[in-house]
């Protein structure tokens, strides 16, 4: 789960990170109440969304000549003026897709007189199965731009969970930082803490991009990004309270109220498989066979018929769709009760497009036998190549 | 041969008391008359657990149900046991399971957090035990023992090692090459969290050195580095002459980055982990890396026959 920089920002000050005043709005009228608060004299009005890359990104209402999605503003007026542009509006970044998202919430924060800009993440290492730093000098830009260009710049420095962060992990952290006087001793507060922010709120990644240090030599968080680990949202009540629904595809939604794991992607196949290994090699095959999947769908182990309606009535719910390809190898999932919920979704929400269903495993004869005295026009299938080809053929047709 | 488990392994259940626990010990104990032998249940020491009509032949053995694992194990010498406990109270009951020094444990449960598996993680490395999973199907051994929640029908007592991030391709993988005829040793799914007990090497190594395996399929998918470094492996070793017929695939070609794809671990995150990295070295390595998961029983058979 996501959340938005003000919110990260205000989470990580609580842990004693050093981040700017700030004052988030909701509409434009709040603008100039939002900036009379701040010291002033400069003020920054960002673009909340749940993307990267907003400075560089562009209204859609605006034109290409237009201001980004975070802007510098010299006066109260300015920031009231910018806001008045900003808000409602579609903001489209390298993150977005093309297709951008409305900006509904801005942050407006206090300036501040930049001399370096740092990165620093915090995520789980999975080669060593421990929490670990990322940073490097070359703050401000991509991480992936820098790993791939000057990769000698990054360092990676996982903590042992049993003792956390220790004075040797702050002194090679600040190293490769090239940290010194006031930004040295600060880091000694701000790793340690972020470790814990990390930690007990169980994030998943804890980017600071950038950290930075400021002209009066001080360290500042100067933009957050956090997402936390799902699995664990079960224990962070407050956590939850900070998603932002608006900021999330509507099918997904639907899909996690009944469980289901649920990507949308921009094909034209939709597709309903058990297990996400299967679900990503059926996206795989339908692509190697020239379409291209409208979704990634795992219906789980032990789908009952009512979750199996469900996810076939979100598949069939996206316009996109021409085609569906049903993928089950039925091992605790059984054949015949992916059959039943399948004619029962076609059944309530009729099926105007070409339907593939391929089963294989436990009760494959007794599903297959639903299927065909359904008197409902779907093509079986044999084997996941049959069914790829079939159902490509009849997207194409 | 095999690896992992066999026709003497004794099973502990944790979880055993819940739906999801009884209906596959009851498939276990159907399954070739699989060694279960007790279930743990911190206020339920004492009762009886019974077999239902799904254990089939089995139907009416009794487990008895311990409070802790250090007793159950105590009790019935049982060398692994199998994890059905939700989400929440998962990786505490791995920990009761190494700190009772089991020498396997597979757990099942999907959607543990990963800061909990960091735990486990750090306590594994000074323990007696292995672990496999979580958010896996298990371990089974043709005709032998079956640990986890695979379907018993589609295997058949052969001569590939199958190892997997992925349940269902994992089945996929079982039927091909029972369809084959070849049939396998062993089949281990790994599991498909970003932190988990076992990674591929380790399961190579005990592929290699079993005489009984002639072959091995290892289906990998995005995120990690967990493939390359078997490849790695796999390589090396064959500079020594150990060396067997794999055939790879990998899932998650078309899955866009930064979207979590149902498994905790599948996630392609800041450039890394993509598909094509992984089939590049596991065919540097030698590994045939079929583009169809509906190939690779064909694609085994066909490098065998040379």
């Amino acid at each position: 789960m996501n959340i938005h920089e003000y919110q990260a920002k205000a989470l990580l000050k609580g842990y004693g990170a050093p981040v700017a005043e700030g004052v988030p709005i909701f509409s434009a009228d709040e603008a100039r109440d939002a900036a009379a608060k701040l010291p002033g004299p400069l003020f920054v009005v960002k673009s909340q969304i749940h993307a990267g890359g907003r400075g560089k990104g562009k209204f859609t209402e605006l034109g290409e000549g237009s201001k980004g999605g975070v802007r510098l503003a010299k006066s109260v007026d300015e920031v009231e003026a910018n806001a008045r542009e900003m808000l409602g509006n579609t903001l489209v970044t390298k993150q977005t897709g093309p297709a951008g998202k409305q900006v509904n919430r801005l942050y407006i924060e206090d300036g501040a007189d930049i001399d370096r800009e740092l990165y620093l993440s915090l995520l789980v290492d999975r080669t060593v199965g421990r929490p670990a730093f990322v940073v490097s000098t070359e703050g401000g830009m991509d991480i992936e731009t820098v790993a791939a260009e000057t990769p000698d710049k990054i360092l990676t420095r996982a903590i042992d969970p049993s003792t956390g962060v220790g004075d040797e992990d702050v002194a090679a952290l600040s190293d490769a930082l090239k940290l010194e006087g006031a930004a040295r001793e600060d880091a000694k507060t701000l790793f340690p803490a972020l470790y814990k922010a990390f930690v007990e709120k169980d994030m998943a990644l804890l980017e600071v991009n950038p950290l930075i240090v400021m002209e009066n030599g001080h360290l500042r968080v100067l933009d957050a990004k956090v997402s936390f680990d799902g699995n664990a949202l079960f224990r962070h009540d407050d956590v939850k309270e900070l998603r932002d629904t608006s900021e999330e595809d509507e099918k997904e939604i639907e899909a996690s109220k009944y469980d289901l794991a649920y990507v949308a992607l921009d094909g034209n196949i939709g597709c309903m498989v058990n297990g996400a290994g299967l679900a990503m090699a059926t996206m795989d095959i339908i692509k190697l066979y020239g379409a291209e999947p409208a979704n990634f769908l795992d219906v789980g182990g032990g789908a009952s018929k009512e979750k199996v309606t469900a996810a076939f009535k979100i598949i069939t719910a996206d316009p996109s769709v021409k085609g569906i390809l049903v993928n089950i190898f039925g091992g605790i999932m059984r054949c015949d009760v992916i059959a039943e919920g399948v004619i029962a979704a076609v059944k309530e929400v009729g099926l105007q497009v070409p339907l593939v269903v391929r089963l294989e495993g436990t009760n494959v004869e007794i599903g297959k036998k639903i299927i065909d005295e359904s008197g409902l026009n779907v093509i079986s299938a044999d084997d996941l190549d049959d069914a790829a080809k079939k159902i490509v053929a009849a997207v194409q047709s | 041969m095999s690896i992992l488990v066999n026709k003497d392994t004794k099973v502990l259940v944790q979880g055993l008391t819940g739906k999801t626990g009884t209906f596959h010990t009851e498939q276990a104990l159907a399954y070739h008359g699989t060694k279960m032998v007790a279930g743990i249940h911190p206020k339920k020491g004492g009762e009886t657990w019974t077999a239902g009509e799904g254990a089939k032949e089995a139907s009416g053995t009794e487990l008895p149900i311990f409070t802790s694992v250090a007793e159950a194990k105590d009790r019935t010498q049982a060398n692994a046991s199998v994890i059905y406990v939700p989400p929440a109270g998962a990786g505490a009951a791995i920990m009761e399971a190494i700190e009772a020094e089991i020498p396997l444990i597979v757990c099942i449960t999907e959607g543990i957090p990963v800061a909990d598996m960091v735990k486990v993680k750090a306590r594994l490395e000074t323990s007696n035990s292995r672990l496999i999973g979580p958010n896996c199907p298990g371990v089974l051994t043709p005709d032998e023992c079956k640990i986890g929640i695979m379907p018993g029908n589609i295997f058949k007592k052969g001569s590939v090692g199958i190892l997997s991030r992925s349940g269902t391709l994992t089945y996929e993988a079982v039927f091909q090459t029972t369809n084959e005829g070849l049939g396998q040793t062993t089949a281990v799914g790994i599991g498909g969290d970003p932190v988990k007990g076992t990674e591929f090497i380790e399961m190579l190594e005990m592929f290699l050195a079993d005489d009984a395996t002639e072959s091995i399929i290892m289906i990998g998918e995005i995120g990690g580095q967990a493939e390359e470094d078997a490849a790695q492996f796999l390589k090396d070793e064959a500079k020594k002459g150990r060396k067997k017929p794999v055939v790879g695939f990998i899932a998650g070609r078309t899955a866009p980055p930064g979207r979590t794809m149902g498994h905790a671990g599948a996630v392609i995150t800041g450039g890394k982990g993509g598909a094509e990295d992984k089939i590049a070295a596991m065919e540097d390595a030698g590994i045939t890396v079929s583009p169809s998961p509906a190939q690779l029983g064909s694609t085994l058979a066909r490098k065998l026959k040379g």
